[in-house]
């Protein structure tokens, strides 16, 4: 580390090799928080918009068609745009507008339609024979939703989560045009605002071994889960 | 044991709807193995599904073991599934689980616990063949080891009644054998009542007991399957029929063969023979009787559950007469004549 920080500080850039650590921790926060509740909502909704579908064994074409309306809108406001004409209630849920916090409430309200939508698609792939034989063994709607549509789906839910990981780092880049913090942020505000060429470069290669990092560890869940 | 009363199935409304299944009525008999033939097409699959609901018929009753399926609620019927095990054409087995976890869900489903699960799936394990497969995921197996863990699947739950869709029809024709045997063993040892839908007759040949056949989404035969092969009644039953007997003509034959009668032509004739027919002495009759010289062709014996069913592929020659009078003999005799052509001798 200490000679990691030694090249970064021979570099000619204005910002320390502390303010891209600490950025560095933003961004990471930023996305693991809001990966996490977006996924924990996301997958619930993507689920019913599966299983809701008017084939599908919970059938509910009416409820399928307002969940997909909702999700449609949520899917369709550019992330700036939503950003900031949330930010009443960014400010009611975390007490402020900008930083960290903020940027989870909006990375969040935006990645919870993107996740639903892909599980939905990796809960389309598995073979509707599955469910059909689970029926025929008695299984109850809930039992076919933990039993065998989100295992069998496993591999293409991992591949979702990880696109969505990838998809909030760059949106948590864009949530620090904002003030919201991290590596965005020490970006616009060295290498944007301050013509300090050295300081983008860094925080982009970051990014750049940050992306590479997790799709790796992304590829590799999957694989361990996929016997197909 | 399977009693399916009046079942219509009707898909859509108005102008555009479909009937899929007309007026079925069916009876499976406690520990019998019942076959459904028909065309793609024909709505086997869909009676089939009728059996456990998982299509609901339009009219009419559905009883499993004295149980009216129609008039359950969803709980009642979750539980009466429990007791009718199914197995599919393309398996459908859980590619997430391993050999083990597949045939433990059905008891997983019913909430037994692990020391029940093992001790049910293990004999499973034993009488399917698999136990050296049980930590293997369904790509790690063949088409006939697939269905076999399907099938231990099917009686986890120690089922009374199993359906089968179609199980055959996505295996090559030895692993086919391997399976039919396999639910044979089932049927005898577990006392289990089979009803198979399928398109292949040597499926019916080889294992059931009673045939149905389908057409339309209506049954035009039923019959013990001895006397169905021997004496189908319909135009469609006849095909079948011909279907799961016909070997190849000769080399040549086809090529030498005429549609006409002509002087000097000598006719190649096919005969059945069923039951007591099949010891009767017709060939050394004709030749004393009506001197007429008979060249055997082909011939071939199928043993079809109790019924032993002979066919014999001949060539006649001597005199027009002869011929004539022969054949007219041999309409008059418990055989069945066909004429296939004539040939002009070389």
């Amino acid at each position: 580390m200490s000679s990691l920080s030694e090249t970064l500080s021979s570099l000619s850039m204005l910002a320390t090799p502390e303010q891209l650590l600490q950025a560095t921790g933003e961004t990471l926060y930023m996305v693991v928080v809001s990966a996490l509740i977006s996924t924990a909502l996301g997958l619930p909704l993507g689920v019913l918009l599966h299983v809701t579908r008017k084939d599908q064994f919970m059938s509910r074409p009416r409820l399928n068609r307002v969940l997909g309306a909702f999700t449609n809108i949520g899917r369709s406001v550019p992330y700036i745009i939503l950003m900031v004409s949330i930010l009443p209630l960014t400010r009611f849920l975390v007490g402020s507008s900008i930083g960290t916090n903020a940027a989870i409430v909006s990375l969040t309200l935006s990645a919870i339609p993107f996740v639903a939508r892909l599980i939905e698609g990796a809960l389309n792939e598995v073979p509707p024979g599955l469910i059909e034989a689970a029926q025929a063994m008695g299984a109850k709607p809930m039992q076919i939703i933990t039993k065998v549509l989100v295992p069998e789906a496993l591999p293409g839910i991992f591949n979702s989560l990880t696109v969505t990981v990838v998809t909030l780092i760059s949106y948590s880049a864009m949530a620090g045009a904002v003030a919201g913090g991290g590596l965005g942020a020490l970006g616009i505000n060295y290498g944007y605002q301050r013509f300090d060429g050295m300081t983008m470069l860094v925080t982009v290669i970051i990014l750049v071994a940050l992306v590479q990092l997790l799709q790796s560890v992304g590829d590799a869940l999957v694989r361990r889960v996929d016997h197909r | 044991m399977i009693n399916i009363r009046s079942v219509n199935k009707v898909y859509g409304e108005g102008p555009n709807a479909v009937t899929a299944l007309r007026d079925i009525n069916l009876e499976v008999p406690q520990g019998g193995i019942y076959g459904v033939v028909g065309r793609s097409g024909a709505g086997k699959s869909t009676l089939i599904r009728c059996v456990n609901m998982l299509e609901t018929p339009t009219s009419g009753q559905v009883l499993v073991d004295g149980q009216d399926l129609t008039q359950l609620d969803e709980q009642g019927l979750r539980l009466a599934r429990h007791q009718i095990g199914m197995i599919f054409q393309h398996f459908n087995l859980l590619s997430s689980r391993t050999v083990y976890d597949n045939i433990a869900l059905p008891l997983e489903l019913m909430k037994a616990d692990s020391a029940q699960i093992k001790a049910a799936v293990e004999p499973l394990l034993e009488l399917t063949g698999l136990t050296d497969k049980v930590d293997h995921y369904p790509s790690q197996l063949s088409g006939g080891q697939k269905q076999r863990v399907a099938i231990a699947r099917a009686l986890a739950t120690k089922p009374k009644v199993l359906l089968s869709d179609e199980a055959t029809s996505a295996l090559d024709p030895h692993t086919t054998r391997s399976i039919l045997e396999l639910l044979k063993n089932i049927n005898r040892e577990l006392g289990i009542t089979i009803l198979l839908i399928t398109h292949e007759m040597e499926v019916v040949k080889r294992i059931c007991d009673r045939v149905a056949l389908i057409s339309d989404g209506s049954l035009i035969e039923e019959d013990e399957v001895g006397h169905f092969f021997t004496h189908p009644t319909t135009a469609l039953g006849h095909e079948f029929v011909e279907t799961a007997l016909s070997q190849p003509l000769p080399e040549g034959l086809e090529d030498r063969l005429h549609a006409n009668k002509a002087p000097s032509r000598r006719p190649v004739i096919r005969l059945t023979f069923s039951g007591d027919s099949v010891q009767a002495p017709l060939i050394t009759q004709l030749a004393r009787q009506f001197s007429v010289d008979v060249s055997i062709l082909q011939a071939q014996v199928e043993h079809i559950q109790s019924q032993v069913l002979g066919r014999l592929l001949a060539e006649l020659s001597g005199s027009d007469e002869a011929i004539a009078q022969a054949m007219t003999h041999l309409e008059s005799q418990p055989v069945r004549l066909e004429v296939l052509g004539y040939v002009q001798p070389v």
